[in-house]
């Protein structure tokens, strides 16, 4: 603590302030150089090299020293990062990326287009099976000269470069990795990015520094000296440290929800909900149609309108987030806010069950279900308990069973369940986020895949089709008739778009930037004085 | 039995505890004729303060009605420290029997399996016990008989150790009655009145212990009880006291007054202990 406080007063003292006129007019305020930005992060990571670990909180962090080819804007454009232009032909197949000049590793070594052919066709290929599903589309990827990278696909792909973000596809150094086991190189360890911070100090339990790259390839960036971030187990103790200004920001699930309203009420502090839109997290009850009467799409639509979205993210999440309208998030490409599920309405899911035949008995129960509570905090398990009420106005009785997040994985992995809470990345497009749950080409005994079991033969040609497609407009196109579909059946029951809100003292400024959030490489954030 | 209430009477604390022990058991009683429906109806709005929009005890955060929960979670909390204890009862007295009764091998093997037991840490025992067999209101009550019978056990053992060997045991014994008999007709209710005040403590930590797995989520999470209400107001304090003070205090309340019928128990059964204990004070 004292080193970094020094540090920072001399950093103030004597820095010269720089910015870009562009970023000090976005602003209104000249960027200052200098400074230290505690953070929390929450778990706290096995590793930080990004590829070996993919979990949230790395995803947070390691941007910092890793860098993607490009970056997306909260209407999920790329933007450039480590590549400085790019082209694609006509026909959608072929991708050339130039990169910017003069930018050194943490090591010392220059940055070429072979680290970029390393890291695509090697690395992440090895690593992630996200990744590897998008990138075996690739037929050739080579390096043209050291600053340029041509890809050339088997076929088009339109989403494909949604994939060179920092979290998808990181650059790592070919010099560290090549010819070794990429999850045991001594690389892993003391990790070499081309980022605009260092990793210099990681006391495992208590905190993890990083500073300055004094070589970063953004002239006079970064701004801060030094990022710190603490690990806090438990969330009062994050928010306590939040309040008393022990640390300058909060992000992803440092702060519970109800904890959120109280913030917003301070001066000093600002709320930020943005910066999920290329995650886009949907949330949905999870409905296994091997279970009747789940298999009928009747029970599922009465199911869906017996719940009230509004209270869901109103009184439970304290206002954090939006209601589901449909199987895509509003914030990812392609929605459709034409295709929407029906409205909340008890009577009409009443009517709709008697309907489809299913009476209710002596007690007033139609069938029984089994619900396991998504075992991911308190919150879920309210939910749970709101859904088993609001399903009981239906004359469905909704049983819980408790268990753990390793159980729980195991059984919607093993089709073990009969409806469960689930919620799931979007990734910017529905070919990367939303297919996967509903074409029945992805019906696997694995966790996030089509464990429902839902099949209809038209939304897997539409999937299909959009993904097949080269022209934007015609993936459009498919992508709106499956919405329209999807909402007529309701394969899963839609609740909730979560967000997790970016809570910061309101001197640290351009936090929020991208459609990414935090997970960026905070070059440009700075702490006003 | 006059006698017996007499002595027990002399106990102000215990009369107290009893009234108290009463009223619980009336609310837990007429829960659903006090509160019709299920605890679970969000009936208003969520954190509805205390008396306001007849909320007695206000409301939570799905705007449940709080005190309808701890009525209904009377019930529960009250079942599964009487089932518990009957079970572990069960368990204590027959194992504390045989190796009173029998003594030698039989009593060195019966203890050191008790003592076993003893040496886990009965709490984290008990949540270990849940987190295996799923939480459900039947594992829970097995969990607690589990890890509450140890010191039953040994009570039991020591009053049949003492009583075996009196000459109304060796009478019955040359009158060829068969040990069971023995055991069930002759020592067992002559041993009763240290198993009957132990059984009243033993309902109080059963219900605590219930309380404190419910608070941990490891709870029937089809079923509202009061270490259930406290837990799920435990991250909202600051924004709704009433949800975890509410509970706490029946909590409270209910294992005060068993603690206290416990002491006048002990005290109407063992007059000669409770005369001392009086003159001292």
């Amino acid at each position: 603590m004292a080193v970094s406080r020094r540090g920072f007063m001399a950093a103030a003292a004597s820095a010269p302030v720089l910015m870009t006129v562009q970023e000090a007019m976005a602003q209104g305020v000249a960027p200052r150089r200098g400074g230290t930005l505690q953070m929390m992060l929450t778990p706290e990571p096995p590793v930080l090299q990004i590829g070996v670990n993919q979990q949230g909180p790395t995803l947070a962090a390691a941007p910092k020293i890793f860098q993607g080819l490009l970056t997306f804007s909260p209407t999920l454009e790329p933007q450039p990062v480590l590549a400085k232009s790019w082209t694609i032909s006509p026909d959608g197949k072929e991708y050339v990326f130039t990169l910017q000049e003069n930018v050194k590793w943490h090591d010392g070594q220059p940055f070429t287009a072979d680290d970029v052919v390393f890291s695509i066709m090697k690395f992440h290929m090895e690593l992630s099976p996200r990744a590897r599903a998008i990138f075996s589309l690739i037929e050739t990827c080579e390096a043209k000269d050291p600053l340029t990278v041509r890809i050339v696909l088997k076929q088009a792909f339109q989403p494909f470069l949604l994939m060179f973000d920092a979290t998808a596809a990181a650059i790592v150094a070919k010099h560290l990795f090549d010819g070794q086991d990429y999850r045991t190189a001594p690389a892993v360890q003391r990790l070499v990015g081309t980022g605009p911070f260092k990793l210099t100090e990681w006391q495992r339990g208590n905190f993890v520094r990083m500073d300055r790259n004094e070589t970063y390839w953004k002239p006079g960036q970064p701004y801060l000296d030094t990022i710190i971030y603490r690990i806090i187990p438990d969330s009062q103790s994050r928010r306590l440290a939040l309040e008393s200004g022990q640390v300058l920001l909060s992000q992803s699930s440092d702060i519970e929800p109800f904890d959120i309203p109280q913030l917003r009420q301070r001066p000093n502090l600002e709320v930020e909900t943005k910066g999920w839109e290329y995650f886009s997290p949907l949330s949905w009850i999870e409905l296994n149609h091997r279970v009747k009467p789940l298999d009928d799409a009747r029970v599922r639509r009465a199911m869906s309108m017996a719940i009230d979205r509004n209270f869901i993210v109103n009184r439970l999440w304290f206002g954090v987030g939006k209601p589901a309208t449909g199987p895509v998030a509003s914030t990812t490409r392609f929605f459709d806010a034409n295709a929407k599920i029906a409205a909340f309405n008890v009577q009409q899911a009443n009517a709709l069950l008697d309907q489809a035949g299913y009476p209710r008995n002596a007690q007033g129960v139609r069938f029984t279900l089994k619900h396991i509570p998504l075992p991911y905090g308190e919150i879920w398990t309210r939910l749970s308990e709101y859904l088993r009420q609001a399903m009981r106005n239906v004359g469905i009785a909704l049983e819980l069973e408790s268990t753990d997040a390793g159980s729980w994985a195991r059984r919607v992995g093993n089709w073990e369940y009969e409806t469960t809470i689930n919620f799931v990345y979007q990734f910017g497009d529905p070919t990367l986020g939303v297919e996967r749950t509903y074409v029945s080409t992805n019906i696997q005994k694995v966790t996030f895949t089509n464990t429902g079991g839902y099949a209809n033969p038209q939304v897997d040609a539409l999937f299909q089709q959009a993904r097949a497609a080269a022209a934007a407009a015609d993936r459009a196109r498919a992508f709106s008739e499956v919405q329209r579909i999807l909402v007529e059946d309701v394969p899963q029951i839609w609740l909730m778009e979560l967000s997790f809100p970016t809570v910061y003292d309101k001197k640290v400024r351009n936090v929020i930037t991208t459609g990414l959030g935090v997970s960026k490489s905070f070059d440009d954030v700075f702490i006003a004085g | 039995m006059s006698d017996f209430w007499r002595r027990f009477r002399r106990n102000r604390g215990a009369v107290v505890g009893l009234v108290i022990l009463a009223l619980v058991i009336a609310v837990a009683a007429f829960a659903s004729v006090l509160f019709p429906g299920s605890p679970w109806d969000m009936a208003t709005a969520p954190f509805v303060p205390p008396g306001e929009e007849g909320m007695l005890l206000g409301s939570d955060s799905l705007g449940r009605d709080v005190a309808a929960g701890i009525a209904h979670g009377a019930r529960i909390s009250l079942m599964v420290g009487a089932v518990s204890t009957v079970a572990a009862l069960f368990i204590g007295v027959s194992l504390g029997a045989v190796a009173g009764y029998l003594g030698g091998v039989a009593d060195d093997a019966v203890m050191r399996f008790t003592e076993f037991f003893q040496t886990i840490p009965s709490f984290v025992f008990a949540i270990l016990l849940v987190a295996i067999f799923t939480p459900t209101i039947g594992s829970v009550v097995f969990a607690i008989a589990v890890v509450s019978w140890p010191p039953v056990a040994r009570v039991v053992r020591a009053e049949f150790l003492s009583l075996r060997s009196r000459e109304f045991v060796q009478a019955a014994e040359v009158l060829g009655k068969s040990r069971i008999a023995i055991v069930v007709t002759d020592i067992l209710p002559n041993a009763l009145s240290p198993i009957v005040v132990l059984s009243s403590l033993m309902v109080a930590s059963a219900i605590l212990l219930e309380s404190a797995l419910s608070f941990l989520g490891l709870g029937d999470p089809n079923l509202m009880t009061w270490g259930f209400l406290i837990g799920s107001g435990r991250s909202v304090i600051r924004l709704a006291w009433w949800m975890s003070v509410f509970p706490g205090l029946a909590i409270f309340l209910t294992v005060l007054a068993l603690n206290l019928v416990g002491e006048g128990l002990s005290d109407a059964l063992n007059p000669r202990l409770a005369r001392q204990r009086g003159g001292a004070a």
